[in-house]
């Protein structure tokens, strides 16, 4: 077990692809981190530099305190976990997880220990025997886990270990993944696309885009305050509505509607609501309607505001006519710099105002 | 064994040559939609007719004319033959010329197969490493592999030209004097170069596609789980490769067995000395230039027997001990 750091780490394929540019974490002891992002946005790429399986450009890695670097991947104290479980087609699940074990010259009994251990851990019992053509897949995401659990790391890492399973097989598995983490108390880099997925399972959140940070933080964090119109648009579910907006004398102002006081330079904004944060009102932001999704305990309207798409998460069950008028809960909108895309810190901004008065 | 969902059969097309070699060889996964059904009994017979003609006129009937004329010896000029029994055969075994071609043939099985086998992994192996993804490169190096072993064959033969061979020319030069054809080592020495020459490029291709079709992600985890190369290459490449291993070992002593025919016959033809040779060869040698129809039969029922045997063994014992995914 051990803290991880990145330190300006990037990567530059052959050929000048700037896959990962300048990442900066620190990674504390028994911390797990979901790398988050779209697709080919550098989250495998950064994952596979920390597991030498791809050298490292620009910058330091650390695991413990060794820069790694140059070591090759079975000197880094690390387990992987990937995507397609990469089992030893030809060996059986106990082989599979003792594999590694042999290699660095443990004990047998050490190893029948360990894999005893984890395959109970795992409930792999029953399944020792058996090559991994023979299981599910499930099952075979279990003894990828084993074989990572055995060689007791400094690190795991996975690299999206759940995209091949079922919705559900995905919801447990998660589950399980958390809980094995929390027990062992192991320092783990996740790699994956889910938002939700990165949302219940981090401790911290490293939202990547086209290779850089756009933001590190606690997952509520970081669904609350987005540092950026990318992070805003990428967690949570549904997206946060993005609306080009103004301000003008301390009020943003959408169209002609005014929707709430904003202590910032006038000037335009990128205002973000959330359809969870939208309530219908009385009175308010006319909307009109263009479809309802029925979801049961609740239903998303989608409709539009001002020529832009606007969605509201609704638990009413009223009659909506053609056009609605929607409320913004007060302290619960976003706005960002139309220019860089970065966020706007009301709170600092009004502080700032006070002080100033 | 239907258990093969139809949903992945969209896939098959795209799978590397040597899963679908084992899978042909060992039928893991048969194909389901290929299972045609025929209203009229007869219609598959139909169908089935010019290959069962083939295979009964060049090879059901010769060998039942083999094991019968096994048991007569012929006169000499084709006036008639005696029924003897179990003579040709016992003359065959109790011959100490027949004895030392079989050792022969079993020494020459051994090393031209160790060899082929173990070079054209050595060279895939080497390729592989350059190779890896790059498409049009391997293209390249497969399809002058593939072109290259009727002519090597045959330069091979030019090599060890007893006048003005290189090879000879080089031995030579270190003070050896190669006689090619007509000392008995020189001989073989030069055969069994031939043969391996021929055979490695076909090894090759089949090692280079059974390399190429482990999984990248399976190479990952043995590259976290071992530091040693070579225990990497022991415990995951080379049982992921027993499949391809398997097949090109029952089809290099097959080779090495029976198509080496044409190079012993270049090198041998005609030379009076005392040459090594393969039984095949010699039942050739007996048949038609020895003018003894019996003997030779005899000699190809036996060697037929020896290949059925060595077939029920390879597919009894090795394909216990070959791994797949
Ligand atoms: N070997 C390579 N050579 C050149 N460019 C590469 C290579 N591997 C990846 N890239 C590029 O680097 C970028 C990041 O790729 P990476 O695989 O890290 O993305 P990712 O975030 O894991 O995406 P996904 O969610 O689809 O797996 C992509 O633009 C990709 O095209
Ligand atoms: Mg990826």
């Amino acid at each position: 077990m051990a803290h991880l750091s990145l330190t300006s780490v990037g990567k530059t394929y052959a050929g000048g692809v700037d896959a990962v540019r300048d990442v900066n974490i620190e990674i504390a002891d028994g911390e797990f981190i979901v790398l988050v992002g779209p697709s080919g946005c550098g989250k495998s790429t950064l994952l596979r530099m920390v597991a030498g399986l791809e050298s490292v450009t620009h910058g330091d890695v650390r695991i413990g305190d060794r820069v790694v670097n140059r070591l090759e991947p079975a000197d880094r104290d690390i387990a992987m976990v990937f995507q397609n479980y990469a089992l030893y087609p030809h060996m059986n699940v106990r082989d599979n997880m003792a594999y590694g074990l042999k290699n660095r010259g443990e004990t047998k009994s050490v190893i029948a220990e360990r894999v005893a251990e984890a395959s109970r851990m795992l409930e792999l019992d029953p399944y020792l025997d058996r090559k991994p053509r023979a299981l599910s897949g499930g099952q075979r995401q279990r003894v990828a886990m084993g074989r990572a659990i055995v060689r007791q790391p400094a690190a795991f890492l996975f690299d999206e270990p759940l995209s091949n399973l079922d919705a559900k097989l995905r919801v447990s598995m998660r589950g399980e993944i958390r809980r094995l983490q929390r027990r062992l108390g192991t320092t783990s880099l996740y790699v994956t696309h889910d938002q939700l997925e990165a949302m219940t399972l981090a401790d911290r959140l490293v939202v990547l885009n086209g290779g850089r940070v756009e933001q590190i933080g606690a997952p509520l964090e970081v669904y609350h305050k987005p540092a950026s119109v990318f992070v805003a648009s990428f967690i949570g579910s549904p997206a946060m509505n993005l609306i080009d907006a103004r301000v003008e004398a301390g009020r943003v102002l959408v169209g002609s509607h005014d929707i709430a006081p904003a202590a910032t330079d006038a000037g335009p904004v990128t205002l973000g609501l959330r359809p969870e944060d939208l309530s219908l009102a009385s009175t308010g932001l006319p909307v009109a309607v263009e479809h309802v999704e029925e979801l049961g305990a609740q239903r998303i309207i989608h409709g539009e505001v001002a020529g832009q798409p606007i969605a509201i998460a609704d638990s009413s069950a009223s009659e909506l006519g053609e056009t609605v008028h929607v409320a913004a809960t007060p302290g619960k909108i976003h706005l960002f710099a139309r220019d860089t895309g970065r966020r706007i810190d009301l709170a600092a901004a009004a502080t700032g105002l006070a002080h100033a008065v | 064994m239907t258990d093969t969902p139809i949903a992945d059969m969209p896939d098959a097309p795209r799978r590397s040559l040597s899963a679908r070699l084992s899978d042909w060889y060992f039928a893991e996964t048969p194909n389901p939609a290929k299972r045609v059904q025929f209203s009229r009994p007869l219609t598959p017979w139909i169908f089935l007719l010019p290959q069962l003609a083939i295979v009964v006129i060049f090879f059901y009937w010769p060998s039942v004319q083999a094991v019968t004329s096994s048991f007569y010896i012929e006169d000499p000029f084709g006036f008639g033959s005696t029924f003897v029994g179990f003579e040709n055969y016992t003359d065959a075994v109790t011959n100490s010329q027949y004895a030392s071609t079989a050792w022969f043939t079993a020494l020459f099985c051994v090393v031209v197969t160790a060899l082929s086998l173990g070079l054209g992994l050595l060279l895939a192996v080497k390729a592989d490493k350059v190779i890896r993804g790059a498409e049009t490169y391997k293209t390249l190096l497969i399809s002058v592999y593939a072109i290259a072993p009727p002519v090597a064959g045959l330069i091979g033969m030019m090599f060890f030209d007893m006048h003005m061979g290189p090879f000879t020319k080089l031995f030579a030069a270190f003070g050896y004097d190669l006689r090619v054809g007509i000392d008995y080592w020189d001989t073989a020495f030069a055969l069994t170069v031939i043969a391996v020459w021929k055979q490695i490029p076909y090894n090759f291709i089949f090692f280079l596609s059974g390399l190429q079709s482990v999984p990248v992600s399976v190479r990952e985890a043995a590259l976290i789980d071992a530091r040693s190369g070579w225990r990497r290459f022991k415990d995951i490449i080379l049982p992921l490769l027993a499949p391809t291993a398997f097949f090109l070992l029952v089809i290099n002593i097959t080779y090495t067995m029976f198509d080496t025919f044409s190079i012993i016959d270049v090198i041998v033809k005609d030379k009076p000395a005392n040459n090594p040779m393969t039984l095949v060869y010699k039942v050739y040698l007996d048949g038609f230039k020895g003018n003894d129809i019996g003997g030779s039969s005899a000699q190809s029922v036996i060697l037929m027997i020896v290949v059925a045997a060595l077939t029920v063994v390879q597919f009894r014992f090795l394909e216990r001990r070959v791994h797949y995914g």
